[in-house]
């Protein structure tokens, strides 16, 4: 009774160009290649994940967009279409995997940034300092003082200091490859920053790491053992994820490995089901006692965060977690990625995280609250004008996940959920996560993060600013020159073309 | 080893001491105390006069604490080889993501009871509240059980992916439930026994009554013994008497998705 769905992608191969090395064939792990009557054949199935593309020696193959066959409508329009076909076939739930591929409306594309000229003199970074340096945890403040002097003693919570105001967000060795998971960290050490263990425990063959890893607590709680909570820079309660806000985690039984199933420790081949909530968190007051129970857990060493997915109310969501003593917040974007979420909420829950941060900025100022915590802020920053905005806009820190994978070698085809990704990276299958170099992807990504943080100091530098923490929620800064400017006014920036005064 | 030893290593904390404004000691310094007494070697710590402190023996490996009194929320998180004994009533959390150990409760323990525990026992004397033994899961050769005397509110055994939870149903009035609704709701893995009337009403979705199997009786016999053990009461084994709820598929989200490409 299932109705076929048309092709989206197929790959082109140019007979002419093709050497028959059959390299595609053996790379394409979606199995949409093979080779009969002397050549290359398409067998269906692509997803366009380039990996063919890329690894062809002689450049004969291109993946073409299929022309939509549907017949053009704005508003039953092809998605909508494929999505009731594939349902009515079916009767299950959608799932998807990265970040959100409908339209909406990217405000840090409508946001532009301030120059000094003439009155505040700019700063050239190569030759004069301008600082990067972040830190993650609680603020008191105040200095701690005895007798007239500054008590260098005194009891002080656990901060700690990053070289960028970035940290390589949440993701989970089951979501991702081992190989993706110590090159993340391994690219994390060498720029001195923070990466997150997502849920599910952490490795111990990743053990030396842990001063760069911040280890997650999440509702299922995997591999959260006293040994794992002494091992870490700072630890993260995870409550909501941008991509997937309300909903829980499950790894497929496919993807739980005998390496997944060690870290994670469940049985190898099980559903790893993570609750939609903790079920020990329904109120602020709750929150609070596991805030506790983890700084309890760690003697007080380290920062304990928490993070939030964008919703609607998350201003005061964000300041009842403050005031449960967490020593630093992250809000996650709509936009953010997942390694697999169904695709109703995915491309219909929460909000743009160029809104969050603002509000959630604003409101712990007005509650004398923001100057006590870090704020981090990930789903949706690409590149470093994202960084530099969603500082301005009011973070301290931001959070990268999907670009951090780009940079290995992801080409955000979508398709991580099925756990046979052709870049070794969200998948577990031994022949294809060897494809991924550790080394390499090490070093790709911490070009990529050095890259970053040179733009940000020549951005801040252009703007006579000298140090990144004097560019936190320094709106006036921005200007908006987008189509809404009831966006501009929540989110607290001038549109373009107005000045200081 | 001599009595005095075995003193030497046995430190008493009076939780009740109170500073100059009057005040009771607070969870950190009690905390901080069992933590400094374990560190040093001290393999036994009596707690006098708990009135509420939250958070006792977090993460303790070796060592052996006991409790007089009423002890706070979160007793015994990720505890990791310790043994918990309360003389009185535990309260919310008790054994949150424990590793190993034992916890002992001579009283009732309330809501969440077990938590995502992977490893160790627990045990209740009395009643215990809603949500108890909410995913518990097993690995390898640790499989946490979680043993109650008495009865349990709703939502026994959600979300469990293994281990072993038993409800005695003792003082509960003859033709009555010792369990509340939703029983085993997401389960995909363990098994739960429960002495006394099982409705299939009470289930929640994924879970199933299936029947006791030659092994099952293997591991209810040691479960009740250590019960019996604990508390110096005795059980009656008549099998015929438990129920056993397991899951009905331990992939309970096969089929659930669809993953077209669209
Ligand atoms: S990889 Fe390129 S050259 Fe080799 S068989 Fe495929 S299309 Fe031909
Ligand atoms: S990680 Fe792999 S499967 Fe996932 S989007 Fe990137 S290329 Fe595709």
């Amino acid at each position: 009774m299932d109705v076929n769905l048309p092709e989206k992608y197929r790959p082109i191969i140019d007979a002419e160009r093709c050497i028959k090395c059959r390299k595609c064939i053996r790379e394409c792990s979606f199995g949409a290649l093979r080779f009969e009557d002397d050549r290359v054949k398409y067998n269906g199935g692509c997803v366009s994940c380039l990996r063919c593309v890329t690894i062809c020696p002689t450049q004969a193959i291109a993946v073409r967009e299929v022309d939509p066959q549907f017949t053009p409508h704005p508003v039953f329009d092809e998605k909508v279409r494929r999505s009731i076909i594939a349902q009515a076939n079916s009767g299950g739930v959608l799932l998807t995997s990265c970040g959100t591929d409908k339209e909406y409306m990217d405000i840090f594309s409508h946001l532009l940034l301030d120059a000094a000229q003439v009155t505040n003199p700019s700063i050239d970074p190569l030759r004069e300092p301008v600082e990067t340096r972040t830190y993650l945890g609680r603020r008191t403040g105040r200095l701690p003082m005895r007798d007239g002097k500054i008590d260098i003693e005194a009891d002080m919570p656990p901060i700690i200091s990053m070289d960028m105001p970035l940290m390589i967000g949440h993701i989970s060795l089951g979501s991702v490859s081992y190989n993706t998971q110590k090159a993340l960290f391994s690219a994390a050490k060498d720029l001195n920053i923070i990466a997150g263990s997502g849920e599910g425990g952490l490795h111990k063959d990743f053990y030396g790491f842990s001063d760069w890893v911040c280890s997650e607590v999440a509702s299922g709680r995997f591999g959260v053992t006293a040994d794992y909570l002494k091992r870490v820079s700072s630890v993260e309660i995870k409550i909501g994820q941008g991509a997937k806000p309300g909903h829980g985690g499950h790894l497929p039984g496919e993807k739980v490995s005998e390496l997944i199933s060690e870290a994670r420790m469940i049985p190898k081949g099980t559903d790893a089901l993570s609750p939609y909530p903790h079920h020990d968190i329904y109120s602020i007051e709750d929150l609070q006692q596991l805030i506790s129970v983890l700084k309890e857990s760690t003697e007080y060493k380290v920062p304990v965060g928490v993070k939030i997915a964008a919703v609607h109310n998350v201003g005061a969501i964000a300041s009842g977690v403050v005031r449960a003593g967490a020593d630093f917040i992250t809000v996650d974007g709509l936009r953010g990625g997942t390694g697999s979420a169904p695709r109703i909420i995915r491309d219909h829950a929460g909000m743009p995280i160029e809104i969050a941060i603002a509000t959630v900025d604003q409101r712990l100022q007005e509650e004398g609250l923001r100057n006590k915590v870090t704020l981090c802020a990930g789903g949706g920053i690409r590149s470093s004008a994202d960084m530099i905005k969603a500082i301005a806009l009011g973070a301290d820190v931001v959070m990268v996940y999907t670009a951090a994978l780009v940079a290995m070698g992801c080409k955000v085809c979508q398709q991580c959920h099925q756990g046979i990704c052709a870049w070794g990276i969200a998948t577990q299958r031994d022949e294809l996560t060897k494809r991924l170099d550790p080394d390499i992807a090490t070093q790709r990504v911490t070009n990529l993060f050095r890259a970053w943080n040179e733009e940000l100091r020549e951005v801040i530098g252009a703007m006579g600013i000298d140090s990144v923490e004097s560019l936190v929620g320094n709106r006036d800064r921005l200007r908006y020159i987008g189509p809404n400017h009831r966006i501009a006014e929540i989110i607290g920036v001038k549109h373009s073309g107005e000045g200081w005064g | 080893m001599s009595e005095d030893e075995l003193m030497d290593q046995c430190v008493v904390i009076d939780a009740d001491r109170r500073d100059e404004l009057g005040h009771p000691m607070g969870y950190r310094e009690l905390n901080e105390r069992i933590r400094e007494a374990v560190s040093k070697g001290c393999k036994n710590v009596v707690l006098n006069n708990v009135l509420g402190q939250r958070y006792i023996g977090s993460t303790i490996g070796v060592a052996r604490i006991e409790i007089h009194g009423t002890p706070g929320n979160d007793l015994g998180a990720f505890l990791n080889g310790a043994t918990i004994e309360v003389f009185g009533n535990a309260q919310d959390v008790t054994g949150n993501t424990m590793n190993a150990g034992r916890i002992i409760v001579h009283g009732n323990a309330w809501d969440i009871t077990g938590l995502a525990a992977r490893g160790g026992t627990i045990l209740i004397r009395d009643d215990a509240g809603y949500r108890v033994g909410i995913n518990m899961k097993e690995y390898e050769d640790t499989k946490p059980s979680l043993i109650i005397g008495g009865s349990v509110r709703d939502y026994l055994g959600e979300y469990m992916a293994g281990g072993s939870i038993l409800v005695l149903g003792t003082g509960v009035t003859e033709g009555q439930s010792p369990i509340g609704l939703y029983i085993g709701a997401g389960i995909h893995g363990g098994r739960l026994f429960i002495r006394g009337k099982v409705e299939s009403y009470q289930l929640g979705a994924g879970a199933t009554i299936t029947d006791i199997a030659e092994d099952d009786i293997e591991e209810l016999e040691s479960m009740i013994s250590e019960y019996e053990l604990a508390f110096g009461k005795k059980i009656e084994r008549d099998w015929s008497k438990f129920v056993k709820i397991a899951p009905q598929d331990s992939r309970p989200f096969k089929g659930y998705y669809d993953k077209t490409l669209i």
